[in-house]
């Protein structure tokens, strides 16, 4: 039995290292040849920062990239208040008219994704021709096309810790005369800070990554899922290498910091929680 | 306590609007205008066309193609590979992290630009095995996901009995894990399969004419503003991906019912 465990964490080892190096494999050579004056990668140059200098000077990649951070955190943003005020809701409905919900929350994140951004093409064409509002593609009307993606993941994320929470903290509020408004800011939402910090960073994340929905319903914007997309398609200048360098670390150090701080966080949270209301850990098990 | 729980619903009511107007609503958009004439009035000959015109139906029928094979082989590589990190003694979650949550971190765009230059470098880029690497590089994940996770949350006391009643390692994986582990399988291929339908923009960058998928087709006819004719091929799309759901939904209960009937109860539902 031992032999037998001892040979699947070798094959487990050598199978996830195989792995680790075929999904990291392009990335780093990226990193690397962003060092380097060789004009395709797998050439030979020598040592250079003429990536990262060319990067400061193009224009429109950096636009790009400041879109898609922008776009990346006002939806984020917008959909973890309306995510987790509407989980908080899904939560507390009726059987019949929760599972309408829970179903319609899922229709983007079931749907194939060109449908999704096809029906936020039309819907923007209604709103400024049909009705006449001033709604046109770009910006803002991505920031809603992202929110509304995002949305069912900050949902999903936050749910769990709902189902989590002491009941008896809630009805406390309420028979101490919180309405229900009152009782959802200052009772149940600090308990699911945990899940709304997940839920912004997974729809965040999401909104980067979006190429669809943002290439039907940009207009004249770019972000850098789309500039890259023109760019490969067409010729693309070799700072992207600098950027994929940048953003790969950036986002190494960011989810470190929030690893470190989260945990951290947690665990003052139930210290805190164990000295002062000793009922919700009661509850909580 | 049901009225107070009456009260609270009351938060869904932002959502359930805004679902509305922006989800439900441009769905029906969508169909509206899939049986419109481009002068405008009521016609089915867009929608016709899309089954008629051979540009239409082949690009349609070579998604379809392109998807299965993606989502074949997404799965005769994560299911051995999930069986030996399920077997292996890992921590689960530090293999999770690695395995999926860390390329998630990048651009995708910037990941194909990645693989787009590695595949250069190895002279096979714009090639329709090319195109075939880059969505099972891009998807691979999420049918290792379910299937990892189905794995490790298996209870081993079935696959402990069929070996103590003398099955060898084969008949036990094939009576006990394999069905066991039916419900990861099938979430893998409906995560792999559907999404791939809107893949286009990686079989664009590292394929060639030949991996145009519809995606891409209905971009342009939106680039060219035929917007009836974009809707109609969308409208097929929503159908297929709807049919895709419903046979998925089949195949897990039927799973379930069968799994009951072997005195399996729900061990397979309860992972997903």
């Amino acid at each position: 039995m031992n032999g037998k465990k001892l040979a699947f964490k070798i094959v487990g080892w050598a199978v996830l290292v195989i792995m680790l190096l075929v999904m990291y494999f392009p990335i780093a050579m990226v990193i690397g040849y962003s060092f380097s004056s060789a004009k395709a990668i797998g050439g030979s140059g020598h040592f250079t920062f003429a990536w990262y200098a060319g990067l400061i000077k193009d224009e429109a990649l950096l636009d790009a990239t400041v879109n898609t951070f922008v776009i990346g955190i006002v939806s984020g943003l917008i959909a973890t208040v309306l995510g987790t005020v509407s989980a908080v809701g899904i939560y507390y409905l009726k059987r019949g008219r929760k599972s309408v919900m829970n179903a319609a929350s899922q229709i983007t994140v079931v749907n194939a994704e060109v449908v999704t951004a096809v029906g936020f093409y039309l819907l923007q064409l209604f709103l400024r021709d049909t009705l006449h509002l001033p709604v046109e593609e770009g910006m803002g009307w991505l920031i809603v096309a992202h929110t509304m993606i995002t949305v069912p993941y900050v949902i999903l994320a936050v749910t769990p810790r709902l189902s989590q929470l002491n009941p008896n903290l809630a009805e406390a509020g309420m028979d101490l005369g919180a309405g229900s408004v009152r009782t959802l800011f200052t009772v149940i939402l600090p308990q699911l800070v945990k899940g709304m910090i997940s839920g912004f960073a997974l729809a965040f994340t999401l909104s980067l990554d979006d190429f669809v929905v943002t290439k039907f319903n940009k207009g004249d914007v770019s972000t850098i899922s789309t500039y890259v997309y023109d760019g490969l398609k067409h010729s693309l200048n070799n700072s992207v290498r600098a950027l994929s360098t940048i953003i790969f670390v950036a986002v190494l150090v960011i989810m470190i910091l929030f690893n470190l701080f989260g945990s951290r966080k947690n665990a003052g949270a139930t210290k805190k929680r164990k000295r002062k209301t000793p009922v919700s850990v009661a509850g909580d098990q | 306590m049901r009225k107070r729980a009456v009260g609270k619903g009351i938060f869904a009511l932002p959502y359930a609007a805004v679902c509305v107007i922006f989800v439900v609503f441009p769905l029906l958009l969508v169909v509206a205008y899939a049986f419109r004439a481009p002068e405008g009035g009521f016609s089915l000959s867009t929608l016709a066309d899309v089954f008629t015109n051979p540009s239409n139906y082949i690009s349609l029928l070579r998604t379809i193609g392109i998807a299965l094979l993606a989502t074949a082989i997404c799965l005769l590589l994560a299911y051995p590979i999930a069986f030996i990190l399920a077997a292996s003694p890992f921590n689960k979650i530090a293999v999770l992290a690695l395995l999926f949550v860390i390329p998630m971190w990048m651009n995708f765009m910037l990941r194909m630009f990645a693989l787009q230059s590695i595949l250069s470098m190895m002279g096979i880029a714009n090639t329709f095995a090319a195109a075939i690497i880059g969505l099972v590089y891009d998807f691979f994940p999420f049918m290792l996901l379910p299937i990892y996770t189905s794995l490790v949350n298996l209870d081993r006391s079935y696959s402990e009995a069929a070996d103590d009643l003398g099955a060898g390692a084969v008949t036990t994986f094939l009576r006990t894990t394999l069905p066991l582990s039916v419900p990861g399988i099938l979430s893998g291929i409906t995560m792999v399969f559907m999404p791939c339908f809107s893949a286009y923009a990686v079989t664009d960058v590292l394929g060639n004419s030949d991996t145009t998928l519809i995606g891409r087709k209905i971009a342009v006819l939106f680039d060219l503003q035929e917007w009836e004719a974009g809707s109609a091929l969308s409208l097929v799309l929503l159908v297929l991906v709807m049919l895709t759901m419903l046979i998925g939904t089949l195949l897990q209960r039927r799973n379930k019912a069968k799994g009951s009937a072997s005195a399996v109860p729900n061990a397979g539902g309860r992972l997903l």
